[in-house]
């Protein structure tokens, strides 16, 4: 069947398979290949995408469900060199060390600071409690995600 | 790379379209939803529809209202809905709790009621919240709806009452009329975030003047289906709530389940947690019933 999907703000085409998952749509067609492909049972969370702002998991999800919605991917969050706040409060408080599941707890926390700018730690270790790290812990992460939340709401203060 | 066998696709647009389509392919054809229970099973393999119909654009099944003696829920209602309904906390708080505990939050995005009770799965919770609530399930078919109990819905593991032709639209948890006390809890043990229970307990309890007027309990992962816990619910009727009854409903909770050993743990285990969980539900579900009569 001919699908078309919107990734990222551009329209995307191809003949596909019924089964085709959403994961493999997007690593496969666009060549997108900074969503992860891991567990491939929904429990993982690194293939964690955005469907119209709302996090899920592309594993578990047919490509052909996506017709009709807009998924954004991590490529989506760095914006002309510059990094989202997200990905820059990984990036100062080392909150990776493989790197395998930061693109799903990339969107997963985008998602959450969205929809919850000022997340007490226990939110976002809600938040992130369907997306699995191997590395690191989750210290470093819940400390990056503050650290996105407190420069935004900064950011924002500025703008004022 | 774990992929389902082919099949075919249809995006429904109607719920009568989509039971016009069940009918068609005659037996052969699921309903997907979410896709959370259902995908991974095609997998594995262990559920091989030939044909799938997505019903995620009917938004006809997407609602959370209140009638005069009923909440009623639409099939396709996402847990996250259910978590976050200031409707369903005020009456049956037992599927915030619930909802709380399924999966993870962005399972919880795209999973619905609907699925979660046609899986069918002995472990599931809202399966148990349902039963303890006394919901009754509509089923619609090519020639109406019919109304079925809680009690008579699960066949088996994975199977339920909803035939080849027919989908499940609604649930509906009862609203009494009159001044009883409703109060409802669910009570579960994983071994971690976003696991299966290892045992869970749901309690609906109506009180009338200190007595309590019904009662349901209900638990999830300790048997072939979602055990109801009816003697404990005799032993409970039109008695005054208390830590006595709720030990001996806890002892009862304990010998009726029929939980079988596994990686969750053996069964004299999971039988004690069973009553434990049976004996908090009851202690939660009684005090917020309190609250609400005084």
């Amino acid at each position: 069947m001919e699908i078309t999907i919107t990734i990222n703000g551009t329209e995307v085409s191809r003949d596909v398979e019924p089964r085709t998952l959403l994961i493999h749509f997007i690593r496969d067609t666009p060549g997108l290949t900074g969503t992860h492909w891991g567990c491939d049972t929904s429990n993982c969370g690194a293939c964690v995408v955005l469907m119209d702002g709302t996090p899920i998991k592309s594993c578990t999800t047919l490509a052909a469900m996506a017709v009709g919605h807009e998924i954004a991917t991590v490529e989506s969050l760095e914006v002309d060199g510059r990094l989202d706040p997200i990905q820059q409060g990984f990036h100062e408080l080392h909150a990776l060390h493989c790197g395998f599941c930061t693109p799903g707890m990339l969107m997963t926390t985008r998602a959450l600071l969205d929809e919850n700018p000022d997340p007490s730690d226990h939110e976002i270790r809600t938040a992130i409690s369907g997306a699995i790290c191997r590395c690191t812990g989750y210290k470093n992460i819940v400390a990056a995600v503050r650290w996105a939340a407190d420069h935004e709401a900064a950011t924002k203060q500025e703008a004022r | 790379m774990q992929t389902p066998a082919p099949f075919g696709y249809e995006r429904a647009t109607s719920v009568d379209g989509a039971i016009a389509s069940l009918v068609a392919h005659d037996g052969d054809a699921r309903i997907i939803a979410g896709g959370h229970s259902l995908l991974p099973m095609m997998k594995l393999r262990l559920a091989n529809p030939e044909h799938l119909i997505d019903i995620n654009d009917l938004d006809e099944l997407s609602y959370i209202t209140e009638t005069a003696d009923q909440i009623r829920i639409g099939a396709l209602t996402r847990h996250v809905e259910l978590q976050h309904s200031e409707l369903l906390a005020r009456y049956y708080p037992v599927v915030g709790d619930a909802e709380a505990v399924i999966a993870d939050p962005v399972v919880r995005n795209r999973g619905t009621i609907g699925g979660s009770l046609c899986q069918a799965d002995a472990a599931e919770d809202l399966s148990a919240v349902c039963s303890a609530c006394h919901a009754q399930v509509v089923i619609r078919g090519a020639d109406g709806e019919r109304v079925v109990g809680m009690d008579e819905f699960h066949l088996g593991p994975y199977m339920t009452v909803v035939g080849d032709g027919e989908m499940l639209t609604e649930i509906r948890l009862p609203l009494r009329a009159g001044g009883s006390g409703m109060g409802s809890a669910h009570e579960k043990t994983e071994r971690r975030a976003g696991d299966w229970a290892i045992a869970a307990a749901s309690v609906a309890v109506w009180i009338d003047g200190g007595t309590v007027a019904d009662i349901g309990i209900a638990l999830s992962a300790v048997g072939p289906t979602t055990v109801h816990v009816s003697r404990a619910e005799e032993l409970l009727r039109g008695a005054t709530p208390s830590e006595e009854l709720f030990e001996q409903a806890r002892a009862i909770a304990s010998e009726d389940c029929a939980p079988t050993a596994d990686g969750r743990g053996p069964v004299d285990y999971k039988r004690h947690l069973a009553g434990v969980m049976t004996q908090r539900a009851l202690r939660r579900a009684t005090a917020r019933a309190l609250t609400q009569e005084a």
